[in-house]
């Protein structure tokens, strides 16, 4: 199952990537989410998959029984989720604002920062 | 300066006397030390500073390192009490006492270093100090451009210095300059060419030599005390203290030979010319000290004991009337408000007590007897004769010395006895405390040339540690006979009396000819220029403004280090496996692939959010497949809650994305995403084949109930083992939610209170 | 969506899933569950709420503001991080103690600062996520 994630990561890496760069920001932000779902498989697959035994220690026991998931890159992967929730929140409060203000979508035109000098942007 | 200073006010405060003490009291405490060099002796000091890189704060006096400790302090504190008074009532001079000092130590830490690391820490201080004290009348432009072009030009100089530092300490194993003396020329080593390059680069910047000169006159900028101290007697004699400091590992070559010996006798004829040029005294004594600093350069080219100690005594010598000179010009300004040299003329009658320092200075700097100065430059010329490049430093020095005598005249015979101008304010004698320090120093020069065994008590330990081997020394004579150096001390005189008797036409000549060469001090000012509009289109090639040319540096960046890292040192890119895998797996597949498709194809605003979850449930039956049940709760959880934000933030804003079939860069960011992608599939397939290791796996799966009593093991990590991560991260969530809280609120409070925005809200059915 | 039904049921659905939220923390120690998933859980049981009724009403059912709860809840945390430092221990090393034994086995009550850090992570979810779906709820 390595290989086939590790094939699914390049797809959602490639989409990402590709999204990140349009010039509208919901676009960017689509980008944003797959980027981050595809940073928690690869931490989650470089720490081998391992079907069907959930990281827990079986009542009466104090130790796991046989081979196991592994609980490291879980548990690294959990607050990353939701870290990468917050962090999507704040970016979606960011552009909601940046439209209301600025009535466009397009990262080229949200120039208020660093206006173009001389250039008109007919030449688009 | 003169303007904002007070001649009334109180002048001995506790900034002020308070450097003057330390520094008397060092002064005292190395003299003490004299008796013990002058036999032999040397001293060090170490303390370990950074071990782990065999850098050392050890600090190393023998005979040069002292002379020059004692010039410091000395001088030092004659500047620092003459400062006192000439500043009185400045609002800024416990800042500028502050400053000086700050270099008094730096200069004292610079000669006394024995480490070369720590010798380039205590110069870039010099220079950063002098920085603050060129610029101290920081309202005015051209101090400011002055002050930064010294910094540039020096610091430059320090950075290649330090280069050559370190190739030293690389091929020789050490950084301490005791151990290097000792071993003797480094003459031999493949690398000598490149250390001698770099160490003379920062030697030249720092004292001025042809072509990095124009710093100096520039440095005028600064009050007349920081003139005297810094541009006559220290900081400019840094780059020589390093050449003479480095005389036993550098010297003894063809090319350190020629190299000083041009740079310093072209340094030495430019400068004595230009001397003669200005009209400012305080400028033409700084071309006299260029003279000077040519001439120490030109001498230590030599080996000789006559070269090596001519350039000590004439430093010696120096130090103390150019020290003298300046302090007097300052005495001259402040009594009547001009440094004028047509200007100035028949001062002696009220000015006796200044005159009569002034004469004896200018009469040691033009070399006549008994004064040390007429025996400095008659070992100077014993040297030359010796020299095997003998006819370039007759001429040199025959040029420069008669220059020098005719300036001598212009600095302390017409101020005080030639014609007088019309005076800005009418002369009166100077007070004493600026009067100690130009007397001092002048009668030293007189006392020194009669008792020349004093002199020597100094200059031949320096000698000696120069040379790196006892030299036979009583060469320091006011009377060696009629031989070739007294004839040619009489030509000299001769010529200097005619060059001066004909000073005033000699000049316009020569103000002529200076408007038609090439002028460097301009020419930095275009090279600045260049500099600024290069970074200027730098920026504007590098900073566009638009996110996505960022992004795609970015990534480029990324997918370049990555992929050339994996091409030279990964393993081979195992073929993927996909034994195994039963209708489960490729259906979680599928469902990624097609969520992923369509959040990149569609248009719809709404279609994408809903794929965006196809992905993330697909995600997470990952997760729940894969034995991560506590992940695959989260994720769905989130999942469920991005929807929901996407959904809301989505009705007020446009249903539909643009169409980007006609954007010209899109196939490019194709190429680039596709390429993104496939090196992150070539990493991971790397990743897991290579063999696992299982030591922290093993760790939390063993100690988890054992240790701390749970048994869900992620959540253990969570909260226990590494609780302070799972801290921070909530730290993480509580800002991020914050963030975008205010981010909301504010805005919108802003926009009610500014009114009638809610009409521009885009209501959608 | 101000359908009665919905509503009505909002309220028995939002009951449910803070009960169910507090299960899933407490029992997070030893099967899946734990302080990030019961928050999560609540959120959405609120954010259903606000869904629902409306966010001055579900403000009004939590009494506190969640910014509030969020900081509370980060504040517990760093107690319980900071607990360790009395008894010698390490910052954020989890302290146990035993009430009627003298192991864990044996006894009764086994109040330990682990629990109450994740009772801190299960605020701070809690609040942040209320408060950021209320801030989209009532500005956009």
């Amino acid at each position: 199952m390595e290989s086939l994630t590790a094939l699914l990561v390049g797809l959602l890496v490639a989409a990402s990537v590709y999204l990140m760069l349009a010039r509208n920001f919901l676009r960017f932000l689509f980008g944003l989410i797959l980027l981050s779902n595809a940073a928690n498989l690869v931490i989650f697959a470089a720490g081998r998959m391992t079907a069907g035994a959930p990281a827990l220690v079986p009542e009466g026991a104090s130790v796991p029984d046989g081979v196991i998931g592994n609980a490291l890159p879980q548990a690294l992967v959990l607050t990353a989720i939701v870290i990468g929730f917050g962090l999507l929140a704040f970016t979606l409060a960011l552009t909601f604002e940046a439209y209301r203000r600025l009535r466009t979508l397009d990262s080229d035109e949200m120039r208020h920062a660093e206006p173009d000098e001389g250039k008109t942007e007919a030449g688009r | 300066m003169a303007e904002d200073t007070d001649p009334n006010a109180p002048w001995i405060t506790l900034a002020g006397m308070l450097p003057v003490a330390i520094t008397a009291a060092l002064f005292i405490f190395f003299a003490g030390y004299l008796p013990g060099i002058a036999a032999g002796d040397t001293v060090r000091w170490a303390w370990a500073w950074i071990p782990s890189l065999d850098i050392a704060l050890s600090f190393w006096l023998d005979g040069l390192s002292l002379m020059f400790a004692l010039l410091i302090t000395g001088i030092g504190a004659l500047v620092m009490l003459y400062a006192a008074r000439y500043l009185a009532g400045h609002p800024q001079y416990p800042r500028f006492s502050l400053y000086l000092f700050l270099f008094m130590l730096s200069m004292l830490g610079l000669v006394l270093a024995d480490n070369l690391i720590a010798l380039f820490v205590f110069w870039e201080l010099t220079t950063f100090t002098s920085y603050l004290l060129i610029g101290f009348s920081h309202a005015d432009p051209k101090s400011r451009r002055n002050a930064l072009q010294a910094l540039l030009l020096t610091a430059a100089g320090g950075l290649a210095l330090l280069a050559g530092f370190i190739l030293i300490g690389i091929t020789q194993g050490t950084f301490e300059l005791s151990v290097l003396n000792a071993a003797g020329s480094l003459s031999g080593d493949a690398w000598y060419l490149p250390i001698l390059i770099l160490v003379l680069a920062g030697a030249f910047t720092k004292s001025a030599q042809v072509p990095f000169h124009f710093w100096l006159p520039n440095a005028m900028a600064a009050p007349t005390p920081v003139s005297a101290y810094l541009h006559s007697a220290t900081m400019v004699k840094g780059g020589v203290y390093l050449l003479a400091r480095m005389h036993p590992s550098l010297s003894g070559t063809e090319v350190w030979l020629w190299t000083l010996t041009l740079f310093g006798g072209v340094t030495t004829v430019f400068a004595s010319v230009m001397a003669l040029r200005q009209i400012d005294l305080k400028q033409t004594l700084a071309y006299t000290t260029l003279m000077a600093l040519g001439t120490l350069v030109m001498l230590l080219g030599g080996a000789s004991g006559y070269a090596i100690t001519a350039a000590m005594a004439f430093l010696l010598v120096h130090s103390l009337y150019k020290a003298a000179l300046f302090l007097m010009i300052g005495v001259v300004d402040h009594a009547t408000g001009t440094r004028d040299a047509d200007v100035l003329g028949r001062l002696a009658g009220k000015m006796p007590a200044t005159a009569a320092a002034a004469g004896l200075a200018a009469l040691s700097m033009a070399g006549i007897p008994p004064l040390l100065g007429f025996i400095a430059k008659e070992v100077a010329y014993a040297g030359a004769v010796q020299s095997p490049v003998w006819p370039l430093l007759i001429l040199f020095g025959l040029t420069a010395n008669a220059l020098m005598v005719a300036v001598a005249a212009i600095v302390a015979w017409r101020p005080f006895f030639g014609p007088q101008g019309q005076l800005p304010r009418p002369p009166h004698e100077g007070p004493w405390a600026m009067l100690l320090g130009p007397m001092a120093l002048a009668l030293l020069g007189l006392a020194l040339g009669l008792a020349p065994g004093y002199a020597a008590l100094l200059v031949e330990p320096a000698v000696n540690a120069v040379l790196g081997a006892p030299d036979s020394g009583g060469r320091l004579k006011l009377w060696a006979g009629f031989n070739l150096p007294l004839l040619l001390s009489g030509v000299t005189l001769a010529l200097g009396l005619v060059l001066y008797l004909r000073h005033q036409s000699l000049r316009d000549r020569l103000i002529w000819l200076e408007a038609r060469v090439p002028d460097l001090d301009a020419g930095w000012d275009r090279l600045l220029e260049h500099f600024m509009a290069a970074a200027k289109g730098q920026t504007r090639l590098i900073q566009t403004g638009r996110l996505r040319h960022y992004l795609f540096a970015t990534f480029t960046v990324i997918v370049a280090t990555v992929a050339v890292t994996m091409l030279a040192r990964g393993p081979a890119a195992p073929a993927p496996s996909m034994g195994g895998l039963s209708v489960r797996e490729w259906g979680i597949a599928g469902l990624i692939l097609a969520g992923t498709l369509a959040v990149v194809l569609t248009r719809a605003v709404m279609t994408a959010i809903i794929a965006l979850g196809v992905v993330g449930i697909g995600v997470a039956l990952i997760f729940i497949v894969y034995s991560a049940p506590d992940v695959a709760i989260t994720q769905l959880l989130v999942e469920l809650l991005v929807v929901v934000l996407f959904a809301v933030a989505a009705l007020k804003m446009p249903p539909a994305l643009d169409p980007e079939g006609r954007q010209r860069h899109r196939p490019a960011d194709a190429v680039l995403a596709l390429l993104a992608g496939s090196v992150t599939t070539l990493v991971l397939l790397m990743v897991t084949s290579l063999p696992f290791d299982r030591r922290l796996s093993d760790f939390f799966e063993a100690s988890s109930y054992a240790e701390a009593y749970g048994r869900n093991i992620v959540n253990v990590i969570l909260v226990d083992f590494r609780a302070l991560d799972t801290f921070g991260e909530i730290a993480v969530v509580v800002t991020a939610a914050l963030g975008a809280f205010a981010l909301l609120k504010s805005v919108s409070k802003a926009r009610t209170r500014s009114g009638g925005a809610e009409g521009d809200r885009e209501d959608r059915a | 969506m101000n359908s009665i039904i919905f509503s009505a049921g909002a309220r028995i659905l939002v009951a449910l899933l803070l009960v169910f939220s507090v299960f899933m923390l407490l029992r997070g120690h030893n099967l899946p569950g734990g302080g990030f998933i019961g928050g999560l859980i609540g959120a959405v049981g609120f954010i259903v709420y606000a869904l629902a009724c409306g966010t001055a009403e579900a403000k009004a059912a939590l009494r506190v503001s969640p910014e509030a709860i969020a900081m509370v809840g980060l504040g517990i945390a760093l107690s319980a991080g900071l607990a360790a430092a009395p008894f010698g221990e390490a910052l954020f090393t989890g302290i146990w103690i035993w009430v009627g034994g003298d192991s864990y086995a044996t006894a009764a009550l086994k109040p330990n600062t682990v629990l109450v850090f994740d009772v801190g992570v299960y605020l701070v979810v809690l609040g942040s996520i209320v408060s950021l779906a209320c801030a989209f709820e009532e500005e956009v």
